[in-house]
Parts: structure tokens; C-alpha cells; sequence
């Protein structure tokens, strides 16, 4: 009997052991996936034209639904502001212009090269090769979890996206696909989560 | 309708229009500068370019609300900046009018772009210059004057 129990105590053991691990490791799991469904939240909001028409892998910006190249010419410029005489702002004000239909926000710029949602052909990437631009550091301006969310709760530029204004025409600007409350909460849902980015290319 | 206290070439004009009147029409119609021109009225061909603070701004799409305190100048006043009275000279010197109706935005672009880059490339020139339409197709003789501003300036300097 007492060596039977002997001969049994390694495999309880190992059995508690497994155990452990496996009630350690299933929260873990659960945060994670709560934390990429989140992300797919977030990644429908960055791939909306109001987002990624100014996250472009090109030398221009683009414009509407249709996400066609912005007109007139415009370009990138060296620092994302356009160029001397044909800068940004020598349309975009500080504000949406609705009697003329141009929109405007602080700062207008296009997003650095660094944080291209798209590539060279305009095609929107998909959400892990976003997730991992998103989430590098070397290229997101170097912010941590907690920078992204207050990026995506407080900039000037994300906040537009849900007051985008009007169109030439006086119609509205279709929006992101879910309000910037629930947009904040996928944030905060996905950086608290560990900011996990789904796999593959 | 509200009244604001805009700085126009250097002078300070007040007007009371609607807040949503563009900036263009404030300049024709309320202050009689006509120099600067309506084409398209969606700032697609430049023709209403004036300077905000120093920026090349196509007036057309700016409501006269969301000017503020900045600095508008025309091309009636450019001309008394010796970068204006450069690039002018240049105009003159390399007869680029034709018709005439866009040069005064082609002008009041190419003193911006000289402004912050004083030795424009070819490429530098079609980057700034694009959003200039010229129906006359003055773009070589532009070329031209422009890189005529810019040795002016630096032997000037």
C-alpha cells in the first residue's frame, strides 16, 4: 500500500502541476482573444476612409469614400505638411469649412510613412501587418500602450474622424464604423490586454 | 452677419459680412482688391491664392470666420516684399502673361515656394506650382521666371 503511494505521489504531483499551469495560463488566453476582438474593432475604425485616407504608403493624400487620389496635385512634401505653396493648410484651416465643404482640423497633416495603413497600390493592409505598425515603437512615435490609448481618446486629428463635416455638396461625411466612445473602449479593452496583434502577414 | 478686423497689406480693415463668406469674396467685393480671381471656387486651379501668414492660402475655400488675427496679403501688396518685387520682375523680364486671369495665384505661389525654398529644383517647382492652372499653359515661361526670382535673390543677396 505505502509503496503504491510512493509509486502514485510523482503522478499527483505532476497531475497538480499540469493543473496549475493550465488555470494560470486560461485567463491569459481568454484576455488575449478578448484583446484581438477588441483590436478588430479598432482596425475596422483605422481602415475607414476618415482614417487611412491620410495613413497612405504614397507621395499624396487621398479623399472620399472611394478613397481616390486627393485633387489639384497635392502632395506629401518632406514632412507630411505638403510643400511651400501648396501646403496642407493652404486649404485646411483649423476648423471644418462647411459653406465650402473643406475639411479641417489642428495641425492637418498626412500620418509619417512610418504609419502607412496601406500599400503602394492604395490597398489597405491587413490587420496584423496594421497591428504590428501600430504597435511598433520604432516607428509609432514611440508610444506605449497607454500613448495609444490617449492618442485615440484625445488627438485633435482622430477626434475629427467623428466630426469630419460636410461635403462640397452640403452632405455629411460618413463617419468610422462605431462611435469614438465604443472606438476608445476597443482601445482600452486592447491595450489592457496586452496590445496583441493577431498572426500572420 | 459679424464684423471682422482683418490685416490686409499691411493695413488693418474692418468688415461686416456673413461668417461663412469666403475670403475671396471679402477681398473683391468688401475691399475692392480685384487682383486677386474667382476661377473655380473649390481651390482646384489656384487663381484666388493669397497669403495667411506667409502660407500660401486659396481664399475661394476659407471663410473669412477662421482667419483670426493672421496676416493677409495680395498680390497688390506682395510687391513691397523684395522677394515679391523679385518674383514680379521675374514676370515681367520673362513675359509670362499670356491672358493673363491666373497669374497673380501663379505669382503669389511661386513667392511662397522661393520663401521656403530659395533654390527650387524642377521638381520643387512642379510639387509647389501644381495646383496653379494656367488655361494658356504659361507653365514653361513660369518655370523660367521662377528660376530667374531665384538668382535675382541670391545676387541680392
Amino acid at each position: 500500500m505505502l509503496s503504491s503511494i510512493r509509486l502514485l505521489t510523482p503522478v499527483f504531483v505532476l497531475a497538480l502541476f499540469a493543473m496549475t499551469i493550465s488555470l494560470a495560463a486560461k485567463p491569459d488566453r481568454v484576455n488575449t482573444a478578448a484583446g484581438l476582438a477588441a483590436w478588430d474593432q479598432v482596425y475596422a475604425v483605422l481602415v475607414s476612409p476618415r482614417c487611412i485616407n491620410c495613413h497612405t504608403a504614397t507621395n499624396y493624400p487621398q479623399q472620399g469614400d472611394d478613397r481616390h487620389r486627393h485633387f489639384a496635385n497635392v502632395v506629401r512634401g518632406p514632412e507630411g505638411f505638403g510643400v511651400p505653396g501648396l501646403n496642407c493648410i493652404s486649404c485646411h484651416q483649423e476648423s471644418n469649412a462647411d459653406s465650402t465643404g473643406v475639411p479641417g482640423g489642428e495641425n492637418w497633416h498626412l500620418a509619417p510613412l512610418s504609419m502607412q495603413w496601406q500599400d503602394v497600390n492604395d490597398r489597405p493592409m491587413s490587420s496584423a501587418a496594421v497591428c504590428r505598425a501600430v504597435t511598433d515603437r520604432s516607428k509609432n512615435e514611440d508610444m506605449d500602450g497607454p500613448a495609444l490609448l490617449k492618442h485615440h481618446a484625445e488627438a485633435d486629428l482622430v477626434l475629427w474622424a467623428w466630426n469630419p463635416g460636410r461635403r462640397p455638396d452640403g452632405t455629411m461625411r460618413t463617419l468610422p464604423p462605431i462611435s469614438h466612445q465604443e472606438f476608445v473602449a476597443a482601445t482600452r479593452a486592447w491595450v489592457e490586454a496586452g496590445t496583441p496583434c493577431p498572426k500572420g502577414r | 452677419m459679424a464684423k471682422y478686423r482683418l490685416t490686409v497689406n499691411g493695413s488693418e480693415k474692418t468688415v461686416d459680412v456673413d461668417p461663412s463668406t469666403p475670403l475671396l469674396w471679402v477681398l473683391r467685393e468688401e475691399l475692392k482688391l480685384t487682383g486677386t480671381k474667382y476661377g473655380c471656387g473649390i481651390s482646384a486651379c489656384g487663381a484666388c491664392t493669397v497669403h495667411v501668414d506667409g502660407v500660401a492660402t486659396r481664399s475661394c475655400v476659407v471663410p473669412v470666420s477662421l482667419i483670426g488675427k493672421r496676416e493677409i496679403v495680395t498680390i497688390e501688396g506682395v510687391g513691397s516684399d523684395p522677394l515679391g518685387r523679385a518674383v514680379q520682375n521675374a514676370w515681367v523680364e520673362k513675359d509670362v502673361v499670356q491672358c493673363g486671369y491666373c497669374q497673380s495665384g501663379q505669382i503669389m505661389s511661386a513667392v511662397a515656394l522661393l520663401k521656403g525654398t530659395p533654390n527650387p529644383t524642377d521638381k520643387d517647382v512642379d510639387e509647389s506650382m501644381g495646383g496653379n492652372l494656367c488655361r494658356c499653359a504659361t507653365y514653361v515661361r513660369i518655370r523660367e521666371a521662377i528660376a530667374s526670382a531665384s538668382r535675382q535673390i541670391k545676387g541680392a543677396a
